[in-house]
């Protein structure tokens, strides 16, 4: 039997038997080693038994504590209504950073193990009832809402698990912390270092003899929102920036975010010009745009990209907004790009989650869809990115973009912009270094956007400006399956920690905040922890394409709703086998292989220095080949 | 047979004001030296052409084109461009008898003329003498075709369309299909030895039946269709069933075996008993059936009629015709206008609510054999339409067997061709004008298994690709697969035909020598490079017990040994059942009072989703709306808006075939030479990297269909998208911060 295995063993089921017993399975790999923080939120699995049932790996169904973390309260006797399997009893713990609730009432095992910060809102649904017992709805950000039944204490002042749980749910509304501020895991890399931006503005070739690196802003005393370094054009003075920052919305002046590499075209962010009703102009700002075109000698026009739609642009005027009048601003073209603002986003996630969750309406499932026109949005966002690169890569043109602030449809569209020219982005480092430059240093509001840690669950700027990003990135990966370095799991990880409050990364609103705040100080970096299991988040198909642009095709036909991400609590609809797993097997045997046959011909070449008179036989001795797999 | 003229030598020249491309221009003088013929292929005769013609490219709003000439033949219609063609070095995945500008006759959809700027359906029995300026052909194979015959002498103008109206158009007997010119003229010996089991055989039937260790009755009693027309060749029923019964209504109410599943239950189809017979007669007859079915094995019998909870022929029919005017696109306007009601569009359509409905029977149907260990007997009008979609689907989730390429191709033999689905009414290949009988019957189940493929890419040894090909062939005629309504009809037309042979009976190709219509290399894409064979070891077990296979599946609490129900149960208790279920199409099975009811079927799904993943054991689909996909290969493979250029499904494949080739190439370097076990490993079907060329060129998505058409490199998007998007709500003007307003002083 041993001859054929190492042909066999290619296809065959014991190397996938072979794998279910060790801990590199996909769908265990949610399940980190005990050193690492995700298992819990990241693992869809947890949330209901089935997932356990499997066997893949000896599920974590009792509670281990990160580091600084404590338990609160502990409470038995909890029942929790289930969407999927019914009613579970079992005890229900709270600590300063998650909820745990595991019942041993069922074979497998029932655990649910959840970051606090995925909760929305806590409400007692009903009052008690006749038997005391209270009921309580908890909406998570995450696209889920779970619901408990427990008993009222007899003792009134005792206070129950789910005031606790509110209390470290919404720790800013009661004045303590965020678990991050405690977390102080030490991880192999410091993820803190993977973005600097001068290193990053050197790959591109910056500064050049057309641009250069201001320091105007160094002490976020032009614009509070941006980073300290910014990359202008050389013709432009601090002073005209200075005037300039008078001009657009919150100071947020034009800057150079990605520059091709052959043409020169360079693609530039900003807030709206505060041109108003009567249509002011400002010289320095109509300056540095024609600095801007000049600085790329292929073409004589620029582009402007007002994402959103036209009338909105027109309203802004009302409130001293507005966007760029091609009279004052000669040979630029502005393009609406006609994507909603954020409470339109936010009404149509709300809607998604109403289609999806708990349980989907089988015969009306497109209509539903349709009518969340989530999808749709996607496709609007997709499209405004990809006429931008084509504009940067066809036209050799130059392209200025912003939204009324430019710090969400903006962020959105530069950075999707960037990921589809410059492969560098497809990479997991590369990947990190855009999200920190396009979202976390140009003042995406994440703590406003995701609401860290406060209990105003309907604080109109919450919104999944950063959610819906992801899904574009995640629709590019599907297209272009080999182009990207990461993930599923890379990408379901990000949105897990967004909400989690475990990691520094998506805490705060701006560059200067986290400055203040001394976050690379206090907290840890999410891409110390990612960084530090690498193979977890590796896309074992992917092909370094160079020079590679993606233009990712955005007709709906093509989009798809990402059910690993929107329905991943509905265990119906995840498969048996993740597919990548499959890949990795193949990978894994390929690794193999080589080793084993560089193995091989070292040994022939030891052996022919050895005994000169055997040199000359090819044959290598066959039970060292076929060795079971 | 009308033949319209092969039209005579033409080298006149076109007088018109050109205002094409100068290369275009060029390319147009150098068609006046030589008119252009396709490569006919045996038999083939050309019956008329026209030159010049213009072809228009989809390609951008522009309207730009190729001059060229446009040929009907009794077997296509052709268009050979005058430019001399590229060197196609991306051109691996070549059909052998049709190429990009051919359409099969067969594989007219329909024909419209624009007349002044109006679009007309051109019917067959169209003889008006006002031909189009232009006219546009869709085909079933969803390809568009727009010719202009502004630039083509008056004369040869109206020959061409109404050649080509003619010979799609209008009904012709089957006697006038190209197979058979194609067999006359063809040398036989073409035909290489097939590994696929045709069930044309009595032996076939045996084997099968031992195979799945069935236990019942072949009847060859009908060898020379002295039984029945209908029923095929050889078939197995109950061993129950008396040589008396089996006459008592020829062709109907007997139930056929389909196949076994190890525990001893089986699959059984069934035709309608014709109700106009005395109703005793028929109500004795029926028990008589269902009480053999029974017997079969002291298990209890479970019937369905699909018929009442699956939609009618007519409706599928319908639903199709609906859903293929969405891939029917002449314009990259039109493309992007759908596009905006794509949901809703599709939704209406109705197409994957109907595959759907069908896997979720064949799902029921799974769970009675595996689970509940009862026989089942799946009955219909004909008992050749969705019977044999259900119990096909039945088997490929049960049977590993019919997941390998031959197995499938089996499979497809032993329900559909010898089981007598009417291929040729189904598919109208003859133009009748009586569309009732038309249906894609066959085309819904491929998508059914398409979707299973999509699901479990581990556990089918075949590629999407090849359903996709397999798709299209039904419209080639050359095969004789997809060409007759039932065996006798195939057995019959054949002797006729070899009449005026000269050299013996004629045989047809089966489609599944695949050699045919694509060379080694190509048919290396028919592989899918996921495919986790099974071991040897299990090879050879398999042939002996079945054991091992199916050892985990025992593990389900299993009800064998079911007392036989009732005598009367079935009329009693399903009279009132049907009744109720008539109000709802899509209703419940019809189950027995001791099974669990509703909502079973999703529990079994849950239980075996549980289990570890066993690409050789028990497949079932996930049902749910968000899973069920539109089989894109298939669908926008001619689009070129919808074009992912160096992305798509064939990234992956490219990549694994790299990795499979790299895999091979350092195992066969590590395998001591001259070894034995060489030689029996190399047999095994092993997909080949060799069909991608990859970093010269960036496939699209479209591969390998549609290669030879160059992509643009810009991406294509809608000028507006706005107006698809009606929010109209307050939201949408609402300012992004509300927190704080922007104060301007």
């Amino acid at each position: 039997m041993e001859e054929c295995s190492s042909d066999e063993s290619l296809n065959s089921r014991q190397l996938s038997a072979h794998s279910l017993s060790s801990s590199s399975r996909s769908r265990s790999e949610r399940c980190s080693p005990a050193r690492t923080p995700t298992a819990p939120i990241s693992d869809p699995d947890i949330s209901t038994p089935l997932s356990q049932v499997r066997g893949k790996t000896p599920a974590k169904d009792h509670l281990e504590l990160l580091v600084n973390e404590v338990v609160e309260i502990e409470t038995k006797d909890v029942t929790y209504i289930c969407p999927f399997v019914g009613a579970v009893r079992g005890t229900l713990t709270i600590t300063n950073y998650r909820l745990f609730f595991r019942s041993v009432t069922r074979e497998p095992v029932f655990v649910l193990d959840l970051p606090l910060g995925v909760i929305s809102k806590v409400e007692k649904i009903g009052g008690a009832s006749n038997r005391g017992d209270v009921s309580y709805g908890l909406i998570c950000k995450d696209m889920r809402n779970l619901r408990f039944v427990h008993k009222q204490p007899d003792d009134s002042l005792k206070k129950s698990v789910f005031d606790v749980m509110s209390k470290f749910a919404f720790p800013l509304s009661n004045n303590l912390s965020l678990f991050a501020f405690e977390y102080n895991q030490v991880f192999p890399e410091n993820g803190w270092k993977v973005f600097d931006a001068l290193a990053e503005y050197k790959r591109q070739g910056l500064p050049n003899e057309s641009w250069r690196i201001s320091k105007v802003n160094d002490r976020y005393e032009l614009c509070d929102s941006y980073p300290a370094a910014l990359v202008v054009p050389v013709t432009v003075t601090d002073d005209e920036l200075r005037r300039v920052a008078t001009f657009r919305a919150r100071g947020r002046i034009p800057v150079l975010s990605w520059l091709h590499p052959q043409s020169q075209a360079a693609v530039v962010r900003s807030g709206q010009p505060m041109s108003g009703v009567s249509g002011k102009r400002c010289r320095d700002d109509e300056k540095l745009l024609q600095a801007v075109m000049d600085a790329n000698a292929q073409s004589h026009k620029l582009f402007i990209f007002d994402a959103r739609p036209s009338s909105n642009a027109t309203a802004n005027k009302m409130k001293g907004g507005g966007y760029e009048s091609e009279d004052a601003y000669q040979n630029a073209e502005l393009v609406f790009l006609d994507i909603h603002n954020i409470h339109v986003m936010r009404e149509s996630l709300r809607k998604l989650k109403e289609v999806v969750y708990p349980n989907i309406e089988e015969s009306h499932w497109l209509s539903n869809l349709k009518a969340t026109h989530w999808l749709e949005h996607i496709k609007v966002i997709l499209a405004g990115a990809v006429k931008m690169a084509e504009k940067v890569e066809c036209s050799k043109t130059s392209v200025v973009i912003h939204c009324s602030d430019g710090w969400d449809r903006t962020a959105q569209l530069s950075s999707l912009c960037m990921l589809m020219l410059d492969s560098h982005f497809r990479t997991i480092r590369g990947f990190q270094i855009l999200i920190e430059k396009e979202w976390v240093s140009y003042g995406h509001r994440f703590q406003q956007r995701v609401g860290h840690g406060d209990q105003n669950h309907t604080d109109a700027d919450r919104s999944p400006i950063f959610l819906q990003f992801i899904d574009c990135v995640w629709q590019i990966t599907q297209q272009f399956p080999a182009a990207f370095e990461f993930n599923e799991y890379f990408l379901l990880t990000l949105l897990d920690h967004l909400y989690s409050c475990l990691f520094g990364t998506f805490l705060f609103n701006s560059e200067q905040q986290r400055v203040t705040e001394e976050a690379q100080k206090r907290t840890v970096s999410l891409w110390s922890f990612i960084n530090s299991q690498w193979e977890e988040f590796v896309n074992p198909l992917y092909v370094h394409y160079d020079t590679h642009v993606l233009f990712p095709s955005v007709s709906i036909r093509h989009l798809q709703l990402w059910t690993s991400y929107y329905i991943r609590w509905n265990p119906r609809l995840r498969p048996q086998e993740p597919l990548h797993q499959r890949y990795k097997e193949l990978l894994a045997k390929k690794a193999e292989l080589q080793k084993r046959m560089e193995e091989l011909q070292r040994e022939v070449v030891n052996r022919a220095s050895a005994s000169p008179e055997r040199a000359g036989s090819p044959t290598v001795p066959a039970p060292t080949i076929n060795t079971f797999i | 047979m009308l033949s319209l003229g092969s039209g005579g030598a033409k080298s006149t020249k076109p007088s018109f004001v050109s205002y094409v491309t100068p290369e275009e221009i060029k390319s147009e003088k150098e068609s006046q030296k030589k008119e252009r013929h396709p490569n006919l292929l045996p038999g083939e005769v050309v019956f008329c052409s026209a030159s010049p013609v213009l072809k228009h490219t989809q390609d951008d709003l522009s309207q730009r084109g190729i001059f060229g000439t446009l040929l009907c033949t009794n077997f296509r219609v052709s268009f050979v461009s005058d430019e001399t063609p590229l060197e196609e070095t991306t051109q691996h995945f070549r059909n052998k008898l049709y190429g990009e500008n051919d359409i099969p006759l067969m594989c007219v959809d329909h024909v419209y003329g624009v007349y002044d700027e109006k679009r007309k359906l051109i019917t067959g029995g169209f003889l008006a003498n006002k031909y189009p300026s232009k006219f546009i052909i869709h085909c079933k194979d969803l390809r568009v075709f727009q010719f202009c015959l502004t630039y083509t002498k008056e004369e040869d103008a109206k020959k061409i369309f109404r050649g080509i109206v003619h010979h799609c158009l209008e009904p012709k007997s089957l006697k006038c299909v190209f197979a058979f010119a194609y067999a006359h003229a063809a040398r036989p010996e073409m035909y290489t030895a097939e590994k696929t089991v045709m069930f044309d055989s009595s032996a076939d039937w045996m084997q099968e039946m031992k195979r799945t260790k069935g236990n019942c009755r072949l009847v060859t009693n009908n060898e020379n269709f002295e039984l029945s027309t209908k029923l095929p060749k050889y078939f197995i029923i109950p061993a129950a069933v008396t040589d008396e019964d089996l006459g008592q209504f020829p062709g109907s109410g007997l139930p056929i075996w389909c196949w076994s599943h190890h525990s001893g239950c089986a699959l059984f189809k069934s035709s309608s008993v014709p109700t106009n017979q005395e109703d005793g007669v028929v109500q004795a007859y029926v028990e008589r059936m269902l009480q053999a079915v029974a017997q079969n094995h002291l298990y209890s019998v479970k019937t369905e009629d699909l018929s009442e909870t699956l939609p009618t022929i007519q409706d599928i029919q319908q639903s199709y015709t609906k859903f293929k005017q969405f891939f029917l696109i002449d314009n990259s306007t039109d493309f992007w206008v759908s596009d905006v009601k794509w949901f809703s569009s599709l939704e209406s359509s109705g197409w994957l609510e109907m595959i759907r409905q069908c896997l979720y029977k064949a799902v029921e149907v799974v769970e009675c054999l595996e689970k509940e260990n009862t026989n089942v007997l799946i009955m219909e009008e004909e008992g050749t339409d969705l019977c044999c979609v259900i119990s096909s689907l039945v088997q490929i989730m049960l049977d590993s067997h019919y997941r390998t390429l031959a197995g499938f191709q089996g499979l497809v033999q032993k329900e559909w061709v010898a089981g007598c689905h009417a291929f040729l009414d189904r598919c109208n290949h003859l133009h009748q004008k009586d569309k009732e009988c038309q249906s894609p019957i066959f085309l819904l189940f491929l998508e059914c298994v398409w979707q299973l493929v999509q699901q479990h890419e581990t556990a089918f040894q075949f590629s999407e690709t090849y359903l996709t090909v397999l798709s299209d062939s039904v419209h080639v005629p050359i095969f004789s697969t997809f060409l007759f309504n039932s065996a006798h009809q195939m057995e019959s037309t054949m002797k006729a035909e070899s009449q005026y042979s000269q050299r013996g009976p004629l045989t047809c190709p089966a489609v599944w020598d695949w050699s045919v219509q694509f060379d080694c290399k190509a048919q290396q894409l028919f592989l899918n490079p996921l495919y986790s064979e099974k071991l040897k070891q299990e090879k050879t077990l398999r042939r002996v017990p079945r054991g091992k296979q199916h050892q985990r599946q025992l593990s389900l609490p299993s009800s064998a040994f079911k007392t036989p129900p009732k005598k009367g149960f079935f009329k009693d208790e399903a009279d009132s059942l049907k009744k109720l279920l008539r109000v709802k199409r899509l209703s419940r099975w019809m189950v027995s009072p001791e099974s669990p009811v509703a909502g079973s079927t999703s529990e079994f799904y849950e239980a075996w989703q549980r289990r570890p993943p066993d690409p050789h054991g028990l497949l079932l689909p996930c049902l749910s709306g968000p899973t069920m996909r539109l089989w894109m290969q298939r669908c926008l493979r001619w689009i070129p808006d919808s074009q992912i250029v160096g992305g798509g499904p064939v990234a992956v494949t490219s990549k694994l075939a790299e990795l499979l080739a790299q895999v091979q190439e350092l195992q066969s370097q590590l395998e001591p030479r001259g070894c034995c076990e060489n030689q029996a490993v190399s047999h095994r079907l092993q997909p080949c990297p060799i069909a991608f060329t990859r970093t010269s060129v960036r496939l699209s998505s479209s591969f390998p269909f549609a290669t030879g058409r160059t992509w643009y490199s810009k991406p294509a998007i809608p000028t507006s998208l706005l107006h698809s998007l009606m929010v109209s709500d307050k939201l949408a003007s609402q300012d992004d911060e509300s927190s704080e307003v922007i104060s301007f002083v």
